[in-house]
């Protein structure tokens, strides 16, 4: 289910003294079982971008396409059920979602406003548990008795049991330790990898982007600055931070070496790619490393 | 959720944004008692022309003020019509069983719909050009005589302070769990009475959840500086009453004289 966006623009407050324009003048794909990332400094538009990809918002101008859905300012706010079960999103901070009296009912609780029976429901919340790595035993705890790192992850279960195409996250990872950081994002990547869930991540850490999406979204001041691979967006190191985005860290390790007379064709994003790209160029290699 | 104005500061410099938050206050309140001295449509005229003069004055958007009005349309509606169709008296227009449309009830109404309409926007320029701190500070500095009955007055004000601190967060906050639960499938505002009560659950609850949490930071945070209200604390914001807070003053005075003249 592709996402597009044409001539989209988004005004908070419309009409009255405290308008501001959220985002102007968008234009975008998110393709199909595509992993993409959007980056963005705080207050660029990125959360405001993402609510228009299930018609939380509506555009103020412009039309945003949800695989058949068309979205135009004019649209009813009626009948967009059918959208936001397709499209799953998992706002910053879920864990501030939860409301139920115990974690299976929670997580059962969206499925279930979709027409899925009780069964049913009960049934995704005990896969989900587990594939979020909770153990079942938690199903029937009260979910403001956990931690929370395990309460996002329940929450982020309530939104996977709805069986989204399209799952959004917003900032999935804050506030976590970079254990449960790698869990959850590994556990987002294999979702995409075996069941074809087009993701789109809203993130500042340039590592995840590098590591995890086929296409990276910049967005700047409500528009989007820059689209393109990850390996394409972060050639420009310069133009990156005069932007106040980061660059992973192995970018931009690779840069200082350039200065010291290494060479890259491109800036390598992950440790891998550094040393397959370092390993011709050191003295070492040349001594006939028969290693490999 | 932006649709509520009321208590919403908009900053400006007018006469208005600079007179003393107590006697801002006092006189609001004033403001609601002298309205029930107007009794004929001349005194009306008087009230509402004062009104805005005074919502001129402030230099803010009128469409404020109206919108003010918005959030308390179906009250004020339901008394108007109460009125009219039970006050008998000068010209009938129409009548069904005990329900009447008569001349007294039409004038009686409207007057009522005045006294809102002007009661709300009294009450609105106080919030839109009063800073809620300023506010709180009004209210213990109009209370302080209180003191000598044991009357939590610092107490009271931090309470307000904090309350009114936290309006525009729960606000936020309020936004952003709904969003979360019509994403995961909730319809706010569609169905039956039953169904819109069921939707609320998934917001409350939340929403209760992190209002105890925040007030538990919040307690840790200021005891972890060490604070301690009442005596000896000294302000940032001194209030101190001028001359244009008693020409404030001197101007209801005389639209109280004007009023009983008009009686």
């Amino acid at each position: 289910m592709d996402i597009t966006f044409k001539d989209v623009a988004f005004t908070y407050q419309a009409g009255s003294p405290f308008a501001s324009d959220a985002l102007t003048d968008i234009n975008l794909t998110i393709h199909d079982q595509a992993f993409t990332a959007i980056i963005g400094h705080t207050g660029s538009g990125k959360s405001t971008l993402v609510q228009h990809l299930n018609a939380l918002l509506k555009p103020s101008a412009g039309t945003v396409t949800i695989g058949e859905r068309v979205i135009t300012p004019e649209t009813d706010n009626k009948n967009l059920k059918p959208i936001r079960q397709k499209v799953g999103m998992v706002f910053q901070f879920p864990e501030n979602q939860l409301f139920e009296e115990t974690v299976a009912k929670d997580i059962a609780f969206g499925p279930m406003n979709f027409g899925v029976s009780e069964a049913d429901a009960l049934q995704r919340a005990t896969e989900m548990v587990q594939l979020v790595g909770l153990d079942t035993q938690y199903l029937e705890r009260s979910p403001f008795d956990l931690s929370g790192g395990q309460m996002r992850r329940v929450a982020i279960a309530g939104v996977l049991a709805m069986k989204p195409e399209v799952l959004i996250l917003d900032e999935p990872t804050a506030g976590l330790d970079p254990v449960g950081r790698r869990e959850i994002l590994g556990m987002v990547e294999r979702l995409h990898r075996e069941q074809h869930l087009t993701v789109v991540l809203i993130t500042h850490l340039m590592e995840d982007v590098a590591a995890y999406a086929d296409q990276v979204v910049v967005m700047d001041r409500g528009q989007v600055a820059k689209t393109g691979t990850p390996q394409a967006v972060f050639q420009d190191v310069a133009w990156l931070q005069s932007h106040q985005l980061g660059v992973p860290e192995t970018a931009l390790f690779a840069e200082k070496l350039k200065q010291r007379g290494f060479q890259f064709e491109q800036l390598p994003l992950t440790e891998a790619a550094l040393a397959a790209a370092l390993a011709p160029q050191l003295p070492l290699t040349k001594r006939g490393a028969t290693d490999e | 959720m932006n649709k509520l104005i009321f208590g919403r500061y908009i900053p400006g410099d007018s006469f208005i944004h600079r007179l003393d938050p107590r006697g801002k206050l006092l006189l609001s309140f004033y403001f609601i008692g002298i309205i029930f001295l107007a009794h004929n449509w001349q005194s009306y005229l008087l009230l509402f022309l004062f009104t805005m003069f005074a919502v001129l004055m402030s230099r803010v958007n009128l469409g404020f003020f109206i919108r003010g009005v918005r959030p308390l349309i179906w009250l004020i509606l339901f008394t108007v019509i109460l009125q009219i169709f039970f006050t008998r008296g000068g010209h009938l227009y129409w009548h069904w069983g005990p329900l009447v449309v008569s001349q007294y009830g039409l004038v009686n109404g409207g007057y009522i719909f005045m006294r809102f309409v002007l009661i709300i926007f009294m009450s609105t320029l106080l919030t839109l050009t009063t800073p809620p701190l300023q506010l709180s500070d009004a209210i213990e500095s109009i209370l302080k005589p209180f003191k000598v009955f044991h009357l939590p007055v610092y107490e009271i004000a931090l309470m307000i302070s904090i309350a009114l601190r936290f309006v525009p967060t729960l606000m936020d906050e309020t936004e952003k769990i709904m969003n979360a639960q019509r994403a995961r499938g909730v319809d706010f505002g569609s169905g039956s009475l039953s169904q819109k009560m069921r939707a609320i659950i998934p917001l409350l609850i939340p929403l209760f959840v992190n209002s105890f949490n925040r007030a538990e930071d919040l307690a840790t945070a200021m005891e972890a500086r060490g604070y301690q209200g009442g005596e000896g604390r000294t302000k940032y914001r001194v209030l101190t009453w001028k001359g244009q807070d008693t020409l404030a003053v001197a101007a209801f005075a005389v639209i109280t004289g004007l009023l009983i003249w008009l009686r």
